[in-house]
């Protein structure tokens, strides 16, 4: 505990009811929270100074983003690749890696489902849905685990790596959607093969989104057990709170650097798969879209928890479905949306330093001997 | 990453709570729509409406439309090519009762076009570019212009303006609407003289304004004097070209203003008159045809004004093939026609004139281009 906070908790007697752990939690749910309501008055106050109304806005995002049935079908269908390319930055994050070329995991996980489709087309469904699946996440998780091994091998700086990583692979992707993966019939839009109808990915009855939203939430949940439940996510912490101890201890630190670059590679590339097999139908171009950058928010956001992921990436695919609705209604370009996003991000980065250094809840707990 | 969140099943509990709460919440509000008493018209662009460019040239039609009575127009740029433009369309349909939409970019077509068609079945979907078949969906529509013609002319302006005997072309991707392009704009220029050449750079994408410049820089650096280009927004083309001293034929939109001096003409699309013609069809409860195409002739594409850099005997020469080509029935390739490669594309007495389907799978660039498909 910090000086500051001791004399805080001092002067305030310790009359409550709070043990310290808890308070800690509830502090550590309440300042994103808060710094979340920063960042959207900071936002209004500019919008403000651009004569438009805040509370319009903040009415059109809360109605385009989840006021309606069809909001929510806009927001959780915008959710669904968002989840796995989050998790894609906040598992190596767990380890003190910041990752942030999910984008490069994503396309060409996207082409290796587009090129299993074109090699054996003769599949039945199930078989070709998985064999697409392995694909994908075996090439997202080469693609981010060779960053994990170039950082614990050759001391390359994982965030350049997988930033530069991200437009080789776009380059990658357009070289081969344009030459040796081309389906000679998609003439304006160079793309792979169609895949047969029976390898499509259907909607979730009833919610009009595809299952990669259920795929993504699972991952969410199944990281979340993993990083908090686990003995490899017990070292993975452990590593990324200090590797030199870690290493002492006996922890294998750069297998598990590797190991979990991987894993956060083999989601983006499952998300690119559900972008090939649920929405496009072949690899193309657009799957370049951006999510592996949104990703990076949401990740920050959510503090690289897997549980945490699911409502903040909700929330931004809320904010993204709503930036239609508000060029439309009220003249703003389509940039407004990304200027919200940005002002919550850096609110969010600010909070976290305040994180254990203002112990606004200290007078809640219990007094200690 | 020393303060890591922890959460527990408290704070999972709650932001779930939160959600329901959320959920519950829109069910008591209504989607309360302002549905206007005429028509609605939705456009999308895939890029800023004001690129200079394809997405300006929609924009323009759109303004057109704005001013026919009756008729409310809700417009969105900057729309990706994912479930994005899905979400966007259906938007317009459920929040605005939008019953004709443009969504106007090529990518938008298949598969998001083509699935939000059938769920929307009394709402007329107009695609620019796609290659609408029996098969597909019939509210949906696809429509196009010969703009060829348009790069053919421009290569007339670029053969008289040319001293070094090198034209040029900034290209997005080597895919047929462009390569046609390529091989009009040069063989316009040799209607002028035979010995001149094209060098051609792809840049890879539609919008990446760097590579672009750095592209252009390249064609001056060759001793390339006029150049054009067939990418979404040739305002980073003309501009740099203009810097170097080089003259310029515009595309998809009227772009004098940058450089006035430099400026020879351009190949303009015209979509205030097609969006208009279609607009009030549908008003008069009339269906739009299903496969449109219009050139010059029907003021689907039209000239930028000749710039004053135009010598008289250029402007002769391109006021007379202009006259020719809106005769109809005009054709730039035409044998004998070899590729840049030697092989033959049309044996001598062979014309592909400009309706012909077959120019919409090309896949070769002409004699005199410089530069590969690969």
């Amino acid at each position: 505990m910090s000086m500051q906070a001791e004399l805080a908790a001092t002067a305030a007697g310790r009359a409550g009811f709070l043990s310290e752990t808890a308070a800690r939690r509830i502090e550590a749910v309440i300042l994103p929270l808060a710094a979340l309501l920063a960042g959207m008055i900071a936002f209004a106050i500019f919008l403000a100074f651009l004569g438009k109304s805040p509370l319009d806005f903040y009415l059109l995002v809360y109605k385009a983003g989840f006021g309606t049935a069809f909001s929510w079908t806009n927001t959780l269908a915008r959710a669904a690749p968002l989840l796995l390319a989050a998790l894609c930055v906040a598992l190596p994050a767990r380890l003190g890696l910041v990752i942030i070329g999910g984008e490069g995991a994503i396309v060409l996980g996207g082409v290796a489902a587009g090129a299993v489709a074109m090699l054996m087309p003769g599949l039945p469904g199930p078989a070709g849905i998985i064999a697409m699946a392995l694909a994908a996440a075996a090439m997202g998780g080469l693609w981010i685990g060779g960053v994990g091994a170039l950082r614990h091998l050759r001391g390359v700086n994982e965030t350049i790596a997988s930033l530069l990583l991200a437009y080789i692979a776009i380059a990658l992707m357009n070289h081969l959607v344009e030459g040796l993966l081309r389906d000679p019939a998609s003439l304006n839009k160079p793309s792979t093969a169609p895949l047969p109808e029976t390898w499509r990915i259907g909607e979730i009855p009833g919610l009009g989104v595809h299952w990669g939203l259920a795929v993504g939430i699972i991952a969410c949940i199944a990281s979340w057990v993993l990083i908090e439940r686990t003995t490899w996510g017990f070292a993975a912490r452990i590593v990324g709170g200090n590797v030199r101890a870690a290493q002492i201890q006996g922890l294998p630190a750069g297998l598990l650097a590797i190991g979990f670059t991987a894993l956060g590679g083999a989601f983006a590339g499952l998300a690119g798969m559900f972008e090939v097999a649920a929405v496009h139908g072949s690899a193309n171009a657009s799957l370049a879209a951006g999510y592996g950058y949104t990703g990076i928010l949401i990740a920050f956001l959510a503090r690289h928890n897997g549980l945490a992921i699911i409502p903040a990436a909700i929330l931004f695919a809320g904010f993204e479905a709503s930036s239609g609705l508000v060029q439309r209604r009220l003249a703003l370009p389509d940039a407004t949306v990304l200027v919200l996003e940005g002002m919550v991000f850096i609110a969010i980065l600010l909070s976290d330093t305040l994180q254990d250094r203002f112990r606004f809840l200290a007078f809640l707990e219990r007094r200690q001997k | 990453m020393s303060n890591i969140l922890m959460p527990n099943r408290r704070q999972f509990l709650l932001s779930t709570a939160g959600l329901a709460g959320a959920a519950a919440l829109s069910g008591i509000l209504p989607a309360s729509t302002a549905r206007a008493a005429g028509l609605t018209v939705g456009f999308i662009y895939v890029g800023p409406k004001d690129d200079f460019g394809y997405n300006q040239s929609h924009a323009e039609g759109a303004a057109a439309v704005k001013a026919i009575e009756g008729v409310t127009v809700v417009e969105e740029e900057q729309v990706p090519e994912t479930v994005d433009v899905q979400k966007t369309m259906e938007s317009m349909i459920s929040f605005d009762g939008a019953k004709l939409v443009f969504p106007t970019s090529f990518g938008y077509f298949d598969p998001h076009i083509l699935t939000m068609a059938p769920k929307y079945p009394d709402v007329r979907f107009e695609h620019c570019g796609g290659l609408w078949t029996p098969k597909n969906p019939k509210n949906v529509g696809s429509y196009f212009g010969y703009i060829g013609m348009g790069q053919y002319l421009n290569g007339i302006a670029a053969g008289h303006a040319t001293k070094s005997k090198k034209i040029g072309f900034v290209a997005a991707k080597p895919i047929p609407q462009v390569l046609l392009n390529i091989n009009s704009f040069l063989l316009g220029a040799r209607a002028v003289d035979p010995t001149i050449t094209c060098q051609v750079i792809f840049t890879g994408e539609w919008s990446l304004a760097v590579k672009e410049a750095e592209a252009t820089n390249a064609l001056a650096d060759q001793g390339v004097d006029v150049v054009t280009c067939h990418v979404d927004g040739p305002k980073v083309v003309m501009e740099t070209a203009a810097g170097r001293g080089m003259y310029l034929c515009g595309y998809h939109a009227n772009q004098s203003a940058l450089a006035p001096e430099k400026y020879l003409t351009g190949a303009e699309w015209n979509w205030g008159k097609v969006y208009t013609d279609m607009v009030k069809t549908t008003l008069a409860g009339g269906t739009i045809e299903n496969f449109v195409r219009g050139g010059l002739a029907d003021g689907f594409i039209k000239m930028s004004p000749l710039g004053p850099a135009v010598s008289e005997k250029g402007r002769a020469q391109f006021e007379a093939v202009k006259a020719d080509i809106l005769k109809g029935g005009f054709a730039a390739i035409k044998g004998p026609l070899k590729d840049n490669k030697g092989n033959v594309v049309a044996t001598a007495g062979q014309a592909f004139v400009e309706t012909d389907v077959a120019l919409e799978s090309m896949s070769y660039l002409v004699e005199g281009v410089i530069g590969s498909t690969s």
